[in-house]
C-alpha cells in the first residue's frame, strides 16, 4: 500500500456542511470527480492535509442537482464545470458558470448515464370494421 | 473610474505553447479579472479507457502529455498495480524513478527556455534548449525515445539500463551541471530577468493552499508540499527535502524550479548508486477489481490518477487530475491586479500544459 486513504460515504444533503468542516480543519481540496454507474453517478470529493488523503462520496440519480462548494473552496468551479460538461450533472449555484462551454465535445455529456428509451407507442392495426375494406379496395385499385 | 475593456488573450499567442484563451478585463493597464476558456484540445482520453484493454491503455496514458508523458504512464501503471496488488521488482522501481527525475530535469529546462522567450531573452532561450538537448540524449540512450519513452508497463519496465550506462548518466549530468548553473545564474541574478519576475503575480501562502495549487507554484509560496514525501516508488530509499521560496511571485517559482534541477541531478546520483540487480518485470495475472487514487509528483506538481476496475479487462473509470488544472484557479487569482505587460510571464510561471489539462 502506497498510502492509506480514507473513504467516507455521506449523504448529499450533508455535503456542504462536511466540506465546510474540512476547510476549517485545514484540508485543501485536491479534486472532484464523477463516475458513471449503471443507473446513477458516484461523486468523489478528495481532500488532503499533511499528505493525508480523505475522500467524501455519495451517489446521485440522473437529473438530480448537486450543491456547489465553490463558496468554500475557490478552486471548485473548474471541477464542477467539468462534471457538468462531461456528465450532464447540474451543479447548483456555481461561482463561475461556463454554461456548458468549458469543453467542446461532439456528443453532449459523453459520460452521461444511458437511460433506456421508453418503448415507442405503435398504433393498433386497423380492424376489419375500421377500414379493412377500404385497404383491400386500395390494393385492388393498385393492382387493377 | 477608468473604463473597463476586455482584451482577448490567446488561444494563439506568441508566448503560448498550447491553446488557451483568456478574456482579460482591464482598467487602463491593470487586469481586474481574467476568465479562462479551454476546450481547444480536449481528446476524450478518459472515455477511451472503456474501449482499451487496461494493459494497452498504458500507451494512451503516456500520450496524455507531450513533455512528461513518461510520468503519466508511470503514474497510471503504479495505480493499476496498487489496485491489483502487484509487487513490482525493486530494480524496475528504481529505473522508473531515475526516468522520472530525468523527466523533471528535462521539463524544468524546457520551462526555463520558454520563460526566457516570454521575457524576450532569446539567447537565454537558445542556451536553455541546447542544454535540454543533452538531457534528451540521455533519455534517448536509456529509454529509446526522446519524448514518449514507451518503457513502462504494468508489472515493471520494458527496458533495462546496463550498469555502465547508469554510471555514465552520472558522469554526463556532472559535466552538464556547471553549464546549467551558468544559465540559471542569469535567471536568478540578471537585472532584466529579475525585473520581469520579482513582485509579479504574487500568491500568498494561504491563497496558494486553499486555491489547491500544487508543485513549484505552492512551494514558491512557502509551503513544502511534495507528494514524493509519501514515499512512493524509490523515493522512500533516498534523501530529499522539498525546495521552497517565500516570495510567492514569478521569481520564487523560478528559484524553486532552478533548485529542483540540481536536486534531481543529486537524486539521480543517489538512485544509480542504490539500484539493485534483479528482474525488471513481473508477470501480471488477472484483471483489476477495486479502486485507488494514485498520486505522484510531476515536474508541474501533484497529479492524481483515479482507477476503478470491475474485474474485466476494461476499466470502469480512469480519471486524471493534472497539475495545470489544479493551478488554473490560482493563476487567475494572480492575474487580477497585475499589469497587462506582465500577463505572459504570469501565465508561463505556472508552466501550463494544456494538453494535460484537457486530456
Amino acid at each position: 500500500m502506497i498510502e492509506a486513504q480514507e473513504m467516507v460515504g455521506i449523504e448529499k444533503r450533508d455535503l456542504v456542511e462536511m466540506v465546510a468542516s474540512l476547510r476549517s480543519s485545514g484540508y485543501r481540496l485536491v479534486q472532484i470527480c464523477a463516475t458513471t454507474l449503471a443507473d446513477r453517478y458516484e461523486m468523489n470529493y478528495s481532500f488532503d492535509k499533511d499528505l493525508k488523503f480523505r475522500n467524501l462520496r455519495f451517489t446521485v440519480q440522473p437529473g438530480e442537482p448537486v450543491p456547489s462548494i465553490g463558496l468554500i473552496y475557490g478552486n471548485a468551479f473548474l471541477y464542477e464545470n467539468e462534471i457538468h460538461d462531461l456528465f450532464g450533472i447540474t451543479i447548483e449555484n456555481m461561482t463561475t458558470d461556463f454554461h456548458g462551454t468549458l469543453y467542446q465535445t461532439r456528443i453532449p455529456a459523453p459520460f452521461a448515464v444511458q437511460v433506456p428509451e421508453p418503448p415507442v407507442n405503435v398504433s393498433p392495426v386497423p380492424g376489419p370494421q375500421e377500414g379493412g375494406a377500404s385497404a383491400d379496395a386500395d390494393a385492388e385499385e393498385h393492382h387493377g | 473610474m477608468a473604463k473597463k475593456n476586455i482584451i482577448p488573450f490567446g488561444p494563439q499567442h506568441p508566448v503560448l505553447p498550447e491553446p488557451i484563451h483568456f478574456d482579460l478585463v482591464t482598467e487602463d493597464e491593470t487586469v481586474v479579472d481574467a476568465i479562462p476558456v479551454i476546450g481547444y484540445v480536449h481528446r476524450g482520453l478518459e472515455k477511451l479507457v472503456e474501449k482499451k484493454d487496461f494493459n494497452e491503455y498504458t500507451y494512451v496514458a503516456e500520450r496524455i502529455c507531450g513533455i512528461c508523458g513518461f510520468m503519466h504512464g508511470f503514474g497510471y501503471c503504479q495505480t493499476v498495480e496498487e489496485v491489483m496488488a502487484v509487487e513490482v521488482p525493486e530494480r524496475a522501481v528504481y529505473l522508473r524513478t531515475i526516468w522520472a527525475e530525468l523527466s523533471r530535469i528535462n521539463s524544468h529546462l524546457l520551462w526555463l527556455g520558454v520563460a526566457a522567450d516570454a521575457m524576450g531573452f532569446e539567447s537565454l532561450f537558445m542556451h536553455s534548449f541546447r542544454l535540454r538537448e543533452s538531457v534528451l540524449d540521455i533519455i534517448e540512450a536509456t529509454a529509446g525515445g526522446r519524448m514518449v519513452f514507451g518503457c513502462v508497463k504494468i508489472g515493471g519496465v520494458r527496458r533495462d539500463i546496463e550498469g555502465s550506462v547508469l554510471r555514465g548518466i552520472i558522469v554526463k549530468l556532472q559535466d552538464l551541471e556547471p553549464h546549467i548553473r551558468e544559465i540559471t545564474n542569469v535567471f536568478l541574478e540578471d537585472y532584466s530577468t529579475r525585473h520581469r519576475m520579482e513582485g509579479v503575480g504574487v500568491i500568498s501562502k494561504e491563497d496558494a493552499y486553499y486555491m489547491g495549487m500544487v508543485g513549484p507554484m505552492i512551494r514558491a509560496s512557502g509551503i513544502p508540499s511534495d507528494i514524493r514525501q509519501i514515499g512512493y516508488a524509490a523515493y522512500k530509499h533516498i534523501q530529499f527535502e522539498p525546495l521552497t521560496a517565500q516570495t510567492g511571485d514569478c521569481y520564487g517559482r523560478c528559484v524553486v524550479r532552478v533548485g529542483e534541477i540540481f536536486e534531481s541531478i543529486d537524486l539521480v546520483r543517489q538512485l544509480v548508486e542504490k539500484t539493485p540487480e534483479g528482474p525488471i518485470e513481473v508477470k501480471v495475472k488477472g484483471t483489476p477489481s477495486g479502486e485507488f487514487f494514485g498520486r505522484i509528483e510531476q515536474p508541474r506538481g501533484e497529479v492524481i490518477y483515479y482507477v476503478k476496475g470491475n474485474g474485466t479487462k476494461f476499466l470502469e473509470r480512469f480519471r486524471v487530475r493534472v497539475p495545470t488544472f489544479a493551478n488554473l484557479p490560482g493563476m487567475i487569482h494572480a492575474l487580477k491586479g497585475s499589469q497587462i505587460a506582465d500577463v505572459p510571464v504570469i501565465i508561463l510561471s505556472i508552466d501550463p500544459c494544456i494538453s494535460c489539462t484537457e486530456r
